[in-house]
């Protein structure tokens, strides 16, 4: 089955009147009709409408989303699944919200970044258009702030990693946090940092925060050990980093040698699911219902493995975000080829796209 | 049986492997072609559907004017027989899963008939749609309770089928329940009981649903409808003696409601029968409409059936053709093809049963062109005769005999052969 959208925050009220009506409309629901009135009162998914795109730089835009109901909030740094619909056929990817949850007008926006080649970035940031129609999924993740953001932050950000900080750095602007912020930010081209201008506001601004511009196309990729010169007290701070693997494996590796990795926190775009270098022996994966093993060789999906096999797998977002993918397992090890922790189950539910077999596993379909 | 008497013999396997491949291609290219077009068609024909079933509802909610009861009628039938047809038989089919909807997906679907969808996806899509006029594999064939082939053997009972044909065609979605069950598999022992309770319990939901809705609900609403507007215009203030005496007895609140119950019964209750009669006929119409197309889809003069000897080794090529000569099309406008789900193109959703309907008139004139070409029928033909020729069929096969009659295309059919 596809994707759905979160369940959107009706009043019980409301609810509880349509699961009355239920039976004078079955097999269809009241929100069947009800959404020939307006897409937005369903109660089944949280829906938005576009408001406007403005064209950010370096490729990308931000999208500002009214949703139906009143938004469930976010906390600065959480991402949220969204579904378009493209040529017909529905997507769902996971964008960083870049809007404060703070914002007087109630709307929430995302900032994606044009990837070529991609199928949902280039449509957000070259043909969405101001009343069209989006879903939205849950907020998820926990790159956040704590709640009272002690005393020296420092934010360390490359490309589009800025998204999830610039709702951050939003939400502490007002509430005068900004009085001991570091922000290093790489970027290729000058002319190219999303949100550059109003970075340098926030700098003009907050005496106390300062912003560290890195161009890489001109003066190279940022290495930690530079965080000395730029950031020398980078120790004593609570750090929050957010770009390409490769940045955030070379903090990680710092911060283990020369810091504290409990003050170092990170999100990464794409969670490294399988792949090159993967660990553990792989397995196979019995289908019990079609009486089907699947070889599952290491670091591989059982999604994938199941997938090869020929075998109909529900999916959705295939980075272990939407939960489109469950699949109980009977028995059997199987490994988070995100974490690489391996677990024995027995009769659970889990994500086939980000797990793959240690051994012998059998999955119920 | 002699290879000759195939339906296709005249076409050497290599050819058959050609004419797959060009069937692949048709499939290929619309499947590569879906897009934004064809998602507007589908959303499109739900929202029809759900404005009809609204306006339906809103004028029996006066059924007691006949006007209003037989407009009323008319749109729910219609919203039934759309719902039925090109949205729950083809997305059922997974037509419409490429876009990857929620809400429209075969995974997901569940229509206003008797049959579960799970059941019916397992009876239709996998067996029919897999066996596709095999005898004593296909179970459409005759449904079970029909003989519509000359191959079938007679039985006394089937004298009583021209009649049994008019309750099925009535009752018609109730029968496709009862035939998802597949009786003969529990009679030969071969169904799990526990699979028959599960299904049995499947079939009485969607009965209750029914029942509720239909026959208890909407009459319901109506008669309060009525009741409410009737009051409206002759408001009727009950007696301050009669609310005093209520009290007296201690039971306001429940002589209150006795009393608005008794008025609904009285102001209402002409127009709660309309709404029941007014339901009851638009499901009886639409069994009627679905039991002509359906049958039209396979019974008619013109489509082969195959013996399971036939079928042994069969290529895809070979799955092609007997798909293409095992159904036959109806002709007609846009409007019947809409509101016949599109199966006046059952040959061509035989061939492509998970291509979205809407695209089936496109790809047809193709079709036919590769049977013109390879030297095979393209079985089509009115309403009126090729529901003419089911309905002979059903009589004829009462009685004992009866022969395959002469097929068009190259192939004659076998006794039909033998006997020039
Ligand atoms: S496919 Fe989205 S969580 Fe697995």
């Amino acid at each position: 089955m596809a994707e759905v959208g979160m369940r959107p925050p009706a009043s019980p009220l409301r609810r509880r009147a349509l699961r009355a009506l239920r039976w004078l409309f079955t097999p269809l629901r009241p929100d069947d009709y009800l959404e020939l009135i307006n897409p937005l009162w369903s109660t089944r998914e949280l829906r938005g409408l576009v408001e406007r795109v403005e064209p950010e730089r370096g490729g990308a835009a931000t999208v500002l989303i009214r949703p139906g109901y009143d938004w469930v909030g976010h906390r600065p740094g959480q991402y949220v699944r969204l579904g378009v619909v493209i040529d017909g056929v529905h997507h769902w990817r996971a964008y960083s919200l870049t809007s404060s949850p703070d914002r007087a007008d109630g709307l929430i926006s995302i900032t994606p970044k044009k990837v070529d080649g991609g199928v949902v970035s280039p449509y957000l940031v070259e043909r969405a258009r101001p009343g069209e129609l989006v879903r939205l999924g849950e907020v998820e993740g926990s790159f956040t702030l704590p709640d009272r953001p002690g005393r020296g932050l420092l934010f360390v950000t490359a490309g589009s990693g800025i998204t999830p900080v610039m709702s951050m750095l939003r939400h502490l602007a007002p509430s005068a946090s900004l009085d001991d912020v570091v922000h290093v930010h790489s970027a290729r081209e000058a002319d190219g940092v999303i949100f550059g201008e109003e970075l340098a506001e926030l700098e003009r601004r907050h005496a106390g925060f300062r912003l560290e511009l890195r161009i890489t196309g001109r003066d190279g990729r940022l290495t930690p050990d530079e965080l000395d010169t730029l950031c020398p007290d980078w120790p004593e701070r609570e750090t929050y980093a957010c770009g390409p693997g490769e940045l955030l494996d070379a903090l990680q590796a710092h911060w283990k040698r020369h810091g504290d990795t409990g003050r170092l926190h990170h999100e990464r775009f794409q969670p490294v699911v399988g792949g090159e270098g993967a660990e553990g022996s792989g397995g196979t994966v019995r289908f019990a219902h079609r009486n089907l093993d699947a070889d599952c060789p290491p670091g591989t999906p059982i999604l994938v493995a199941g997938e090869n096999a020929g075998v109909e797998m529900p999916f959705g977002c295939r980075v272990g975000v939407c939960h489109t993918c469950v699949l109980p397992i009977r028995e059997g090890r199987i490994r988070d080829l995100r974490t690489n922790v391996v677990s024995e189950k027995h009769n659970e539910i889990v994500r086939t796209c980000v797990h793959g077999a240690e051994g012998r596993v059998t999955v119920e379909l | 049986m002699s290879p000759t008497t195939h339906p296709f013999a005249h076409l050497s396997a290599e050819r058959l492997d050609e004419l797959a491949r060009e069937f692949d291609a048709i499939h290929d290219e619309v499947r590569a072609d879906l897009g934004e077009r064809d998602r507007r068609y589908i959303t499109g024909v739900i929202r029809l559907h759900r404005q009809i079933a609204v306006a339906g509802r809103a004028l029996l909610l006066g059924s007691r004017s006949k006007a209003a009861w037989a407009a009323g009628t008319g749109c729910l039938a219609v919203a039934k027989i759309l719902e039925n047809m090109e949205i729950g038989h083809n997305v059922l089919h997974g037509q419409w899963d490429w876009m990857n909807d929620p809400y429209i997906h075969s995974s997901t679907w569940d229509w206003d008939t008797a049959s579960t969808a799970a059941a019916w996806k397992h009876s239709h899509n996998f067996i029919h749609h897999t066996y596709t006029n095999i005898r004593g594999k296909d179970k459409d064939l005759g449904y079970e309770i029909m003989r519509i082939d000359p191959h079938q053997k007679w039985h006394p009972a089937y004298l009583a089928q021209p009649l049994y044909n008019l309750l099925l065609m009535a009752f018609f979605e109730w029968g496709v329940a009862v035939h998802d069950l597949d009786v003969e598999a529990i009679r030969a022992g071969e169904k799990p009981l526990k699979d028959v309770w599960h299904d049995i319990k499947g079939i009485s939901g969607k009965a209750r649903d029914q029942i509720l809705k239909d026959y208890v609900g909407w009459p319901l609403v109506s008669a309060l409808a009525a009741t409410a507007a009737g009051r409206l215009v002759r408001p009727e203030p009950r007696s301050r003696a009669r609310v005093l005496a209520d009290r007296a007895r201690g039971r306001r609140r429940k002589g209150a409601l006795r009393a608005q119950l008794a008025a609904v019964r009285r102001e209402g209750g002409g127009t709660f029968a309309a709404t029941f009669w007014a339901d009851f006929t638009a499901n009886i119409i639409r069994n009627l409409w679905a039991h002509s197309i359906i049958f039209c889809g396979h019974f008619p003069d013109q489509t082969y059936t195959f013996s399971q000897e036939e079928v042994r080794d069969e290529t895809r090529g070979g799955w092609y053709v007997r798909q293409l000569v095992g159904a036959a099309n109806i002709t007609g406008s846009p409007l019947f093809h809409l509101l016949s789900g599109n199966l006046g193109y059952q040959v061509e959703h035989h061939l492509f049963p998970d291509m979205p309907s809407s695209r089936y008139a496109e790809i047809a004139p193709r079709v036919r062109d590769i049977c013109h070409r390879y030297g095979l029928p393209y079985n089509t033909g009115p309403l009126s005769r090729q529901l003419g020729t089911v309905h002979r069929t059903i009589l004829r096969l009462a009685f004992p005999g009866g022969k395959p009659r002469a097929k068009p295309g190259p192939y004659p059919g076998d006794e039909v052969a033998r006997a020039a």
